[in-house]
Order: structure tokens, then C-alpha cells, then sequence
């Protein structure tokens, strides 16, 4: 949290050389927020929507940095991306996960010494067709994860395969206009094939299963105005490992976009049980510049 | 590859559920006389909001090349009645079609954004409450294939 303080107190000195040109064309918040995957989204599911704000004849990108403080961990997530004539975003992540309670159990069970697992995602995403806000059937995206999980002692001990993997998704997004009490719906599926356990920090395929598994992810979200969306995320996860049971993972989020420079998105989380400890929830910080 | 149907899935049925319930109720016949053509000020208050969108088109450099020469007056006239008469007023458009008027100029979806920006901080300027706002959005979205020549 300090961080994410330390981050805003550095934006307003950024502020005033971004002035000079808009971070892009596209309509406020239509660029949605950094995943904890560094794809544009919501905080967990990647939406069909390209991060920031650029249309069809400019350039633009994010920068991200958010965290997530459950009972007995905490992950930290540095974002960056950039979007291409609105047709291709690029994006890196690097995500640390502090194990906090888990430390004591890795000395003591298993003669592990490790305080924090580390990982790398490189994301591609394409919009194919569409328009979120103009066409009837909304704009359609599918991008690709490449994850390298940098510290594999643990995961090789609990039984995953593999320290890099390979997500693949297809996403649809719409919005709704002059919805519920006429106020704009976002909608958001997901498909997504992967081998990553707990998102790939705790490796890729295992000892349950070892194969790619179709998960199905989803987000809705309500606009009150066009600088407030509040909504919920849904994420199904796949189970391949025999020394704990993962869990499914949603949460409830509000983000504020006072206008496209900046983002800043509270989120209720649930990320289930992970590594044998029960019932993750916490709090979701995540602030996000454009240019 | 395999897939599974896991308890949890019932959490995503859930959401789309609800989503989907929602925009069902969306008919078209709900949202007629309403209130929505008054809440934009009938056609005085459509006028003012036009004029303003006049006044931040010629600003806007990725759109006001697009207007040189085109008769301000009329096309104020023209567009009031437009939207006046989507939002259920008492007017009719008597202009070209949309699709005729925009077929050679070559509209890129960034001065489609620019446009709808403009209007909507053009409606903010003007205190139409969001969801009148919303409403006119809705329709005007359809016009999109027309204006963008698709």
C-alpha cells in the first residue's frame, strides 16, 4: 500500500508534461483498468478491451501498479503496456507474491527457506472485430499470456511440471447503453485455456492434471457516471495439484476514472484457499496511468 | 484438451444471468415519452446543447477540418431537429441521410470518438442528467455503420 502512495505522490510531477497532447481518442474508462496479468480489464479477467486510450490512428499505454492483501499473503503487481492503432496491445508484468504465514510452514514442512514466489507475464492481445461502445455484437479480442515463474523450489515441491506456460483466451466485451435505471452495462466473457496453477505462481500442470483446461471467466459492471463503474468478476481456475485444492476466484470492484490520465480501482477479493491455507480475501488497490 | 463443469461455474451462469436480465428489460417500448426529450430541455434546450457542440467541434483539432464550409446555421437546424426528433420530440429531419451525407469523407473511428466526446461534455455543460444522456447515446450508436461508411 505504501507503494501504491508513494506511486501518487509522484504522478502529479508527470502531470504537466503529459499535458501537452490527450493519452488517446477512445471514451473515458473504455479502456478499463491492468489485470493483475498486465492485460487490460478488470482486476482478475482480461476483457476484450486494449488498455488506455488509443484509436484507430494514434499510439498510447499504461503504467500499473497494484496489490492485493489477503489473509495470510500479499501479491504486488508492476504493469506496463502499450496499444497499437487500437488493434494490438503489448503487455509486461511482474508479480510478486509475499508468502507471509506460508514461510513457517515451507522451513518447517519441507526445509524450504523462501519468503516471496516471483513472475514474469508477457501479453499479446488483438482486437479482431468490433466496437465495445458502436457495434451490436460488441468488440471481440483474444490474446496470449507467456508466464515465467522465477522461483520454481517451491512449485517443484508441491508437484508442478513446468516453470513457464502459456495462457490462450478469447474475451467478447459490450456495453450496454441506457441499462438498468438507464445507466451503461458493461459486460464482459472470457475463455481461457491454460496449465497455470494459482495464475502460474505456483507453476504450470501437475501431478492431478497435467493437461491445457478450458476455464470460463466473466465481469459485469455498471457505469453510474462515466468516471465511477462498479461491477463484479468471476475467474474459474483449474485444480492439478494433489498437494492442495485451488479454488475459483471472483470479486467485487469499483473503479474511479476522473478522466484518462488515471485510474484508480478498489476491489473486494476472493481468491479461495491457496497452498492448504483456507478462505483468501482482501482488499485490491490498483492505480493506472495513461499517456 | 479437456473441459469440466465445476460447481463454481454456477457463479458465472449467475452473473450473466443477471446481466442478461437486465438488458432484456431494455425494450424499445419502455423507452418512449418517457421523460427523456424533456430532460434534454425539449427543443430549446437540444438547440443550446448543438450550439455548445458547435463552439467545441471548431477547437477540436481531429474533427474541425471536417466542417470547413459547411454552413453552420443549417447544419445547427439540421442536427437540433435530428436529435429532437430521436429523443421523441415533436420535430422531423429533413436533411440528407446519414450515410449519404458522410459517404466521401472517409470518417476514422478517432473523430467518431471525438464527436461522441464532444457531445457528451456538450450535454454535461447543459446538466442533462446521465441517464437522458445514455438514453441519446443508445440512439445514436446505431448510426455508426452509416456515419463510418461501413
Amino acid at each position: 500500500m505504501i507503494r501504491i502512495l508513494a506511486f501518487m505522490l509522484l504522478l502529479p510531477a508527470t502531470l504537466p508534461l503529459a499535458q501537452a497532447s490527450d493519452p488517446g481518442s477512445r471514451i473515458w474508462a473504455t479502456g478499463g483498468v491492468t489485470t493483475i496479468e498486465g492485460s487490460a480489464g478488470g482486476g482478475l479477467v482480461p476483457w476484450a478491451l486494449l488498455s488506455g486510450y488509443a484509436s484507430d490512428e494514434e499510439w498510447g499505454g499504461t503504467l500499473s501498479l497494484s496489490q492485493a492483501n489477503v489473509d495470510d499473503y500479499s501479491l504486488t503487481v508492476q504493469a506496463a503496456s502499450l496499444n497499437w492503432h487500437n488493434r494490438v496491445e503489448l503487455s509486461v508484468a511482474r508479480q510478486t507474491l509475499d508468502l507471509d504465514s506460508l514461510v513457517f510452514v515451507l522451513k518447517d514442512g519441507f526445509g524450504i527457506e523462501q519468503d516471496e514466489l516471483r513472475q514474469d507475464v508477457l501479453g499479446l492481445k488483438v482486437r479482431l472485430f468490433g466496437d465495445v461502445l458502436y457495434t451490436p455484437w460488441g468488440q471481440w479480442s483474444a490474446g496470449v499470456q507467456y508466464k515465467r515463474q522465477r522461483d520454481f523450489t517451491v512449485p517443484d515441491t508441491i508437484g508442478a511440471r513446468d516453470d513457464s506456460g502459456t495462457d490462450l483466451y478469447l474475451s467478447g466485451s459490450k456495453v450496454f447503453f441506457a441499462s438498468l435505471f438507464d445507466r451503461n452495462l458493461l459486460v464482459n466473457g472470457t475463455v481461457r485455456a491454460t496449465r497455470a496453477n494459482q495464475g502460474g505462481l505456483l507453476g504450470f500442470g501437475g501431478d492431478k492434471n497435467n493437461s491445457y483446461e478450458f476455464m470460463a471467466e466473466a465481469a459485469a459492471g455498471i457505469f453510474l457516471n462515466r468516471q465511477w463503474l462498479v461491477g463484479a468478476e468471476y475467474r474459474q481456475k483449474p485444480d492439478n495439484l494433489n498437494f492442495a485444492e485451488e479454488n475459483d476466484w471472483w470479486d467485487l470492484f469499483v473503479a474511479w476514472v476522473p478522466d484518462r490520465r488515471l485510474s484508480l480501482t478498489a476491489a473486494w477479493v476472493n481468491l479461495g484457499d491457496i497452498a492448504t491455507l483456507t478462505d483468501q480475501q482482501g482488499l485490491y488497490l490498483s492505480l493506472e496511468g495513461s499517456f | 484438451m479437456t473441459g469440466m463443469i465445476r460447481p463454481n461455474t454456477l457463479a458465472l451462469c449467475l452473473i450473466l444471468f443477471v446481466s442478461g436480465w437486465i438488458t432484456g428489460c431494455q425494450t424499445p417500448a419502455s423507452h418512449q415519452n418517457d421523460g427523456f426529450y424533456d430532460q434534454l430541455g425539449q427543443r430549446s434546450g437540444i438547440a443550446d446543447i448543438v450550439e455548445d457542440l458547435l463552439f467545441l467541434i471548431v477547437d477540436d483539432a481531429r474533427i474541425n477540418q471536417s466542417f470547413k464550409g459547411v454552413d453552420v446555421q443549417q447544419f445547427h437546424r439540421h442536427l437540433t431537429d435530428q436529435l429532437c426528433e430521436l429523443s421523441g420530440g415533436p420535430c422531423e429531419y429533413t436533411g440528407r441521410s446519414m450515410r449519404e451525407l458522410h459517404a466521401d469523407m472517409a470518417i476514422t473511428d478517432t473523430q467518431f470518438n471525438a464527436l461522441t466526446e464532444n457531445l457528451i461534455l456538450a450535454m454535461e455543460k447543459n446538466r442533462v442528467p446521465v441517464g437522458a444522456q445514455n438514453r441519446l447515446l443508445e440512439k445514436l450508436v446505431p448510426l455508426y455503420p452509416d456515419i463510418r461508411n461501413l
